[in-house]
């Protein structure tokens, strides 16, 4: 990868983990500043202060991490540096002879 | 097995390990269904039971143990670097879930509402910043251990030795938590001895970490991922049945929140499940510690005074409920410190790609995310019983099976009821008819935090085949996470201490059989230190995460985001985030007084990441910029085409 493309990968990549920890942030710390606001709504029984902090940030956890896995995934292959043109390690090596 | 050893086309090798890992998930299922049928219809009597889980799941350790073992460095270090993302995560969640997640969590929940909340997202949050911030890289960088990372980036032998006896330390006090852990399970589930419990563990634990390494380590812990969620699973599952009428806990336990709010206002209990920032600080547990030290080895050491914070006859040293800031603190030393924990890190390497690495991440996440979204309902749902069906009846004495007196309480039958019985008689709780009334009030009862999880099958009048279960998924728990640690202390001293730093030119016959030394010291060290039982190491657990937050988790971060970043700092930045640490943990520890912002010394590591960054930044910007060689290093780093130039010739050599 050429120097400008790299620092392209680079600043791109760097973009998408601020937008996704800004989120990160929200759903945990800012969902439980105001928890005691949040818990009069109920829904389901749920207090939603209660229900953020046990179940609903867990989820956009799981989420997030999707999300950036997915991106950068395809991100690589955009900047073809997807696995392919890396050079294989040992175990991939092997993967490779048996496949040809 | 066969498979598991040989490389393979990676779509038949994955193809086949979903078939025997599902082979195998259904098979544990089968025989829990056929224990639970003889059981109810011709008595199989507890001890058969017991047995049959405990050899059953200890052979199958052994017999991974066996076909996975392995002479090759790095198939013993970071398992070949052939791990399916699917089964890296699988493998790294029983690797995280540890004694802590599966016997304590939901009991801590249960006694402090929302305010464990804190556990629940910093245990499951941190996976987010291991995920965006350390895992690629660590790929990347392809070597065997964190302190390589920090050794090579920093390009220096003095902070590779500071970060391996900071991954020493803090390996050393999570894995004495799991033996003791075991030992416990052993114990108050299966009637053993504690220290046979502990000699048995162990021995199951070295078996398959001494033989095949992070190879067998990988392999054994996917199976022990599927016991230990059954496991965990069932329980709960039942009760939701038996209480709310409807097979999903997660779900159902809605309902379960509004009724405990409504029995809470009816018993006139001040100290809300739902209500958050609730928690007193106090040195009530450091009091209780030194006492008990001092009972075992006989020494002196004086106690503090005890305090509590609010104190209704020292106004002057606050109220800080109310306040966010240690629930915030708290949970953010506890996300830093699962990211910057070494063998969670470590886990990293054994993925084959970075692609694989980022979906390895998501995976470990997802079955995590599986465990800690139940406990919640499990921890309401408990709470709703004994609020429901327990508090308001008639105390009387009774006399448990291992002849000890204690107070219970009578059930609808006219006879006191066994379970309250027999926990309180092993101490896991205990009733004080505080205002003599001969009734049972909520403030009348202490329990211990490992009795919901342990005796939920017992309180909902479950078959004991489901206890049994249980305390195979609480030892498949603890084992596969000792498992992982000792995989981390034995490479720690094998690899980064000797082989880097004291002799380079050791043979790789010669680091195998050092690291497999190391696996049967450490372990002897671990069965000695968990044999007191001292509640200072349960602690010591807690501590460990900001003891990783303050030091390793900094100079990663910085290490592969600031190319700035140099020797001097990251030095100044580690000892200084320890030092402060270590400062706010003993001095809050010992006497809540001494408190910023109301914040606890759980929440200690705080101060450390502040220290670490600060000096990192200043000491760095103040000394000269590392060598090109290195900047060049973070640039390949950070670009996931080509191999790294130094990680490259370690994989090739053997």
């Amino acid at each position: 990868m050429s120097k400008s493309k790299a620092e392209e990968y680079w600043r791109r990549n760097i973009r998408l983990i601020v937008i996704l920890l800004v989120i990160w942030f929200l759903i945990s710390y800012g969902a439980a500043l105001i928890a005691p606001v949040l818990n009069n709504i109920v829904i389901l029984g749920f207090p939603i202060g209660f229900w953020m902090a046990s179940q609903g940030s867990l989820i956009g956890f799981v989420l997030l991490i999707y999300v950036y896995a997915k991106q950068m995934n395809k991100m690589d292959d955009e900047f073809h540096v997807s696995d392919t043109d890396v050079k294989l390690t040992k175990a991939e090596e092997k993967v490779k002879i048996r496949k040809n | 097995m066969a498979a598991i050893s040989s490389g393979g086309d990676n779509s038949i090798f994955q193809s086949k390990l979903v078939r025997y890992y599902g082979m195998f998930t259904l098979g544990f299922l089968a025989l829990t269904v056929i224990i639970l049928l003889l059981e109810v219809s011709v008595g199989l009597p507890q001890q058969l039971i017991a047995g049959i889980y405990m050899v059953l799941t200890f052979g199958l350790y052994a017999v991974i143990g066996v076909a996975t073992r392995t002479k090759a460095l790095d198939e013993y270090y970071v398992a070949g670097r052939s791990v399916p993302a699917v089964f890296n995560g699988m493998a790294t969640g029983a690797d995280w879930m540890s004694a802590a997640s599966f016997i304590s969590m939901a009991g801590t929940l249960w006694g402090i509402g929302y305010d464990g909340m804190a556990y629940i997202m910093g245990w499951t949050g941190g996976y987010v910043l291991l995920a965006l911030l350390f895992a690629p890289y660590i790929r990347k960088f392809g070597q065997y251990t964190i302190p390589d990372f920090v050794g090579a980036r920093f390009g220096s032998n003095s902070a590779r030795v500071v970060a391996a006896v900071m991954a020493i330390i803090v390996s050393f006090t999570y894995v004495t938590a799991q033996v003791v852990g075991v030992g416990l399970v052993m114990q108050r589930v299966l009637g053993l001895d504690y220290g046979v419990g502990v000699i048995l563990g162990l021995g199951g634990v070295l078996f398959c970490s001494f033989l095949g390494g992070m190879k067998a380590v990988t392999w054994t812990q996917v199976a022990q991922y599927v016991i230990l969620i059954v496991a965990y699973l069932v329980p709960p599952i039942f009760m939701s049945i038996q209480l709310m009428g409807n097979p999903i806990p997660q779900i159902a336990y809605g309902q379960a929140l509004s009724e405990i709010n409504r029995l809470e206002n009816e018993q006139n209990i001040a100290k809300k499940y739902i209500v958050p920032f609730n928690e007193p600080l106090s040195n009530a547990g450091a009091i209780a510690a030194i006492n008990q030290a001092n009972g075992f080895f006989g020494t002196k050491l004086g106690t503090p005074a005890p305090v509590a914070i609010p104190s209704a006859t020292a106004p002057e040293l606050g109220d800080w409920r109310n306040t966010p800031w240690d629930f915030l603190a708290l949970t953010f030393c506890l996300m830093a410190g699962t990211a910057g924990l070494p063998h969670i890190l470590i886990r990293f390497y054994t993925v084959p790609s970075i692609k694989e690495s980022r979906r390895s991440v998501f995976w470990s996440l997802f079955f995590i995310f599986l465990l800690y979204v139940t406990a919640p309902s499990y921890a309401a749902l408990s709470r709703l019983t004994i609020l429901k069906n327990v508090v308001g009846l008639g105390l009387v004495k009774d006399k448990a099976a291992n002849g000890r007196e204690v107070t219970s309480v009578v059930g609808s039958d006219g006879k006191p009821l066994a379970w309250v019985t027999k926990m309180s008689s092993i101490g896991l709780m205990s009733i004080n008819d505080a205002n003599t009334d001969g009734k049972l009030q909520f403030s009348e009862l202490t329990i211990n935090n490992d009795l919901i999880v342990l005796s939920t099958p017992e309180i909902a009048g479950l078959p004991y085949t489901i206890s049994a279960l249980v305390a195979a998924g609480g030892l498949a728990a603890a084992l596969s996470t000792a498992d992982g640690l000792l995989v981390v202390i034995a490479s720690s001293i094998a690899h980064d201490i000797y082989f880097k730093t004291v002799n380079p030119k050791a043979k790789p016959t010669t680091r195998m059989n050092l690291g497999k030394g190391m696996i049967v010291v450490a372990a002897s060290l671990t069965a000695l230190l968990a044999l007191p039982q001292l509640a200072l190491v349960a602690q010591m657990v807690a501590w460990a995460f900001s003891l990783a937050a303050s030091t390793l988790f900094p100079i990663v971060l910085l290490g592969i985001f600031w190319k700035r970043a140099n020797f001097q700092g990251a030095m100044a930045g580690m000892v200084g985030g320890l030092i402060a640490t270590l400062w706010y943990l003993v001095n809050n520890y010992l006497n809540p007084a001494n408190n910023i912002m109301g914040l606890s010394h759980l929440s200690s590591g705080i101060f450390g990441m502040i220290a670490n960054f600060t000096l990192m930044i200043i000491v760095s910007l103040l000394t000269t910029p590392p060598p090109i060689a290195i900047q060049e290093m973070v640039d390949q780093l950070r670009n996931p085409v080509g191999e790294m130039s130094e990680g490259g010739e370690m994989i090739h050599q053997h």
